[in-house]
């Protein structure tokens, strides 16, 4: 199995790759508490720009709210926690099917009565919002004062309750992101990939070559929304506290779809690169500003804007397919 | 609850819905002729809000008197970014050009921020308490002008593209691309001007709008989904379906806000957003597309 | 040879326009069946309608003996029809391969079996040296028969062509004529074709139906229908003779 998941890929590639990845587990070693945060929030975007890349860059169905799912996991998790004692990965068990159920309702909604492009987009973002405020309202879940996760002294790291120092997380989140990648090269190969892309070509025409596109579709939102979901259950447990307006808001929505964009939507690598782009040059930034003792709420949604702006006006396909082509390295399967 | 209060909030209501309305005619414009989904509709009337707070703070205008004024800068703004920023990008797939009005939206709302900061911001007018009585009726002043005031913008807005030669071009535009070129239209410059008059419409409902709410940045978003629900329920490239879109959204949201809680109101915009997605996706007035 | 397609009745109206009258007529196996006439003749209607992109308004359609009238396209592709589009519509940023591969799955579930039976139908499409381009970049003649090869690789039992020959140079059409005979030949593939250029018709079909106005004016072996009156007064014109 790792032989086909290889198979293709330039050696120097290869070899990039595993440099890249020795250095990011050595990492934590060499990195500030800063720096780990950052390269944490990096991996944490890198994990969910590929599962939403799976919905639209494999599949074509443009998600502007998917904060929705980071939500539901997150919300799931943390709520049979501080109710019932129950540790994040039993939590993860419920949170999954939860945010799948969602994906599966929306796509439903949408793919049974022809909701596309724009359509879906604005559906997505409807749903998201109607969670935000109904959330707000929810009280089992406090409302929007916030559910806070307790946070207790720990002297060790407790991987079964995600209780424990920052680079336990970094780990997880590393762990998580990896095999994200391996999956998605894997879904990419395998007969639903070429369905998949066949569809984002062309619907008509994948119908006309037999294949069920409401099915196929339906998979990948529904698989699309589980793996996101599981980031949410890292969210909650690392920020221990959560609020409607923050974790639903359109804002987190835009920031998951930024990185698949600038990196390269439909690539494999786009998301992880868009991830480590914006991120850390928006961290710089930040960074840079409070240095100067300049305090400018929203600087870092302008460069974002930004950001997003110059690549869609000039590097429409993404930062990732341009980096390939400059260091010659042609990615067949993309 | 007694009755006359239900009225009143109705009222009320359908006179915001009719400001509602004339912004999402401006979307509705826009898109009817350019085709381009405007994602940062919400955040240009933010800008025309915030100017007019501006204007006001700093030389106690009225928004309604400065109105003319503001809609023509907005008209300035919006005819540029067509020219600079959007054109290029008609022939580019749909998610792009939605994409690339995100990137807008999301610099205006945090320029605005940096500039203006969080805290909400407002007019008091001369007569921002004032009302009026028609029998049980008690109608607040400010709903009046702003009513009223959008219901003028929105007939000239239907005079001139019923009755003038620009406005006959424009709708030529919006029927038939290639026909219009072939006649010799300067396409480029008439859907630049199509984007100024959206734009121009939103700046004059933010003027109207300002009467009835505050505004902090974060609203830019709020009223682009507004506008959008509005859009969509009353028909994309309607403009009557705009009008009446608003007037019902409006409506919904003050009884909603009555019957339930407040803050919960805009789950029934989107609420009903859902519906007509899946059931009548062309809207109220809209003509089914294949 | 018993019939492998048979339409029955058929109608269909777009608000008030008739575009095909009560069409009836069969198509054997391993036949070639061409369907002609003058443009708006109701001929893609006709095929789309088969190929159930929508549903007939009377009548019935039915393949190997079973009922197809009023399926979605993907299910009536699964029971082994396969079709071309007027205006080509190959997967544009898919290598030639991988569009040919899309097909290929539909039958097999294991990607590297519908590789190796992609590369057997390019092969046969003389398409095989293209394989790793990206179909974008094809010359017309070539996407037009990539996106007979990705029909092919369905296994359907019959192919709808819809004026695959149109646009193209004579040389080129004679190699996708000698191509589908050979096809209808060596695999009894049955064919059922809508088309302007007669040439290919003659050396094709083994029978012809005449459509105008959206009504049937002729049906028959293809000497009988070139000499039909009524045939040659609305479309092939005297010359044609």
């Amino acid at each position: 199995m790792i032989a086909r998941l290889i198979e293709g890929v330039p050696r120097r590639a290869l070899a990039l790759l595993g440099v890249l990845l020795a250095a990011l587990v050595a990492a934590p070693l060499v990195a500030g508490d800063y720096l780990l945060t950052v390269l944490i929030l990096i991996l944490y975007f890198a994990y969910i720009g590929q599962a939403w890349n799976i919905m639209m860059g494999f599949a074509g169905q443009l998600s502007l709210g998917h904060a929705l799912y980071v939500g539901l996991g997150a919300y799931t998790a943390a709520s049979l926690n501080v109710h019932f004692g129950i540790g994040p990965w039993l939590g993860l068990l419920v949170s999954v099917p939860v945010a799948a159920l969602a994906g599966a309702f929306i796509g439903f909604l949408a793919f049974r009565f022809r909701v596309a492009g724009v359509y879906f987009a604005i559906l997505t973002i409807a749903v998201a919002e109607f969670a935000r405020v109904g959330f707000d309202h929810l009280s089992w879940t406090s409302g929007s004062s916030g559910l806070f996760l307790p946070v207790a002294q720990f002297t060790h790291d407790d991987l079964w309750h995600l209780r424990g120092h920052p680079v336990m997380f970094y780990y997880i989140l590393l762990t998580a992101t990896v095999l994200a990648f391996l999956f998605c090269r894997a879904l990419l190969q395998s007969r639903i990939g070429y369905f998949w892309r066949a569809i984002r070509e062309d619907e008509e025409a994948a119908r006309s070559t037999g294949i069920d596109v409401f099915h196929y579709k339906m998979i990948a939102v529904v698989i699309s929304a589980a793996m996101t979901s599981f980031a949410g259950v890292i969210y909650a447990f690392y920020y221990n506290n959560l609020f409607p307006e923050q974790v639903f808001h359109i804002s987190r929505s835009i920031e998951i779809i930024l990185g698949p964009i600038v990196g390269g939507i439909g690539t494999l690598f786009g998301p992880i690169l868009g991830a480590v782009v914006l991120t850390g040059l928006a961290e710089t930034l930040t960074a840079a500003l409070a240095a100067a003792g300049i305090d400018l709420p929203g600087a870092k949604q302008v460069f974002y804007g930004i950001c997003l702006l110059l690549v869609i006006t000039t590097l429409p396909d993404g930062v990732w397919p341009w980096v390939c082509k400059r260091i010659g390295l042609a990615e067949r399967n993309k | 609850m007694p009755a006359e209060l239900y009225l009143n909030v109705a009222v009320g209501g359908v006179l915001t819905g009719l400001v509602y309305g004339l912004m999402a005619l401006g979307l509705s414009v826009i898109f009817g002729v350019v085709r381009v989904v405007n994602f940062a509709h919400g955040e240009m009337m933010t800008i025309a809000m915030y100017i007019a707070v501006t204007l006001f703070t700093a030389f106690h205008l009225d928004p309604l008197v400065m109105l003319v004024p503001i809609a023509a800068v907005m008209f300035a703004f919006g005819y540029v970014l067509q020219t600079r920023l959007i054109n290029p990008f008609i022939t580019r797939p749909e998610y792009s050009q939605f994409l690339l009005l995100v990137a807008v939206a999301i610099i205006i709302v945090n320029l605005l921020l940096i500039a203006f900061g969080p805290d909400a911001q407002n007019v008091q007018t001369s007569y921002a308490y004032d009302s009026f009585q028609i029998g049980p009726l008690i109608i607040d002043a400010t709903k009046l002008y702003a009513g009223l005031a959008a219901i003028v913008v929105a007939a000239a807005l239907f005079g001139f593209f019923q009755y003038t030669r620009l406005g006959t071009a424009i709708r030529a535009c919006a029927d038939n691309y290639t026909g219009a070129l072939v006649v010799g239209l300067d396409v480029k410059h008439l859907y630049a001007l199509t984007f100024g008059l959206g734009a121009a419409c939103v700046g004059a409902a933010g003027c109207m709008l300002l009467l009835i709410f505050d505004v902090t940045p974060a609203v830019g978003p709020a009223y682009t989904l507004l506008a959008f629900v509005i859009v969509i329920t009353g028909g994309l490239g309607s403009m009557p379906g705009a009008l009446i879109g608003g007037v019902l959204i409006g409506l919904t949201e003050a009884m909603a806000g009555l019957l339930f809680t407040p803050s919960a109101k805009s789950m029934f915009a989107f609420g009903i957003l859902v519906l007509v997605l899946l059931f009548r996706p062309q809207g109220i007035m809209g003509k089914k597309t294949s | 040879m018993s019939a492998l397609l048979s339409v029955s009745g058929v109608s269909k109206r777009f608000r008030g326009l008739v575009a095909v009258d009560r069409i009836s007529f069969e198509v054997p196996e391993s036949g070639i069946f061409a369907v002609i006439g003058p443009n708006g003749a109701g001929k893609t209607t006709l095929f789309n309608m088969i190929a159930g992109v929508f549903p007939a308004d009377t009548g019935t359609i039915t393949f190997a003996g079973e009922r197809i009238d009023g399926l979605p396209p993907d299910r009536i592709c699964r029971r082994g029809i396969g079709r071309t589009f007027q205006i080509v519509r190959p997967f544009p940023a898919l290598s030639v391969e991988d569009n040919v591969i899309v097909g290929a799955l539909l039958h097999r579930k294991r990607v590297n079996a519908a590789r190796v039976y992609a590369h057997e139908v390019l092969r046969r499409l003389d398409l095989y040296d293209k394989r790793g381009q990206r179909a974008s970049s094809l010359t017309l003649p070539d996407r037009k028969r990539l996106e007979v090869a990705r029909a092919l690789a369905s296994d359907p039992k019959l192919l709808l062509l819809d004026e695959v020959m149109a646009g193209l140079r004579p040389t080129e059409m004679d190699r996708i004529v000698a191509i589908l005979r050979e096809l209808n030949r060596e695999t009894g593939l049955t064919i059922l074709l809508i088309e302007h250029v007669m040439r290919a018709v003659m050396a094709l079909a083994s029978r012809i139906l005449v459509l105008h106005h959206g009504a049937a004016i002729a049906e028959g072996l293809p000497e009988q229908v070139m000499r039909d009156r009524a045939v040659i007064d609305s479309y092939l014109g005297v010359e044609a003779v």
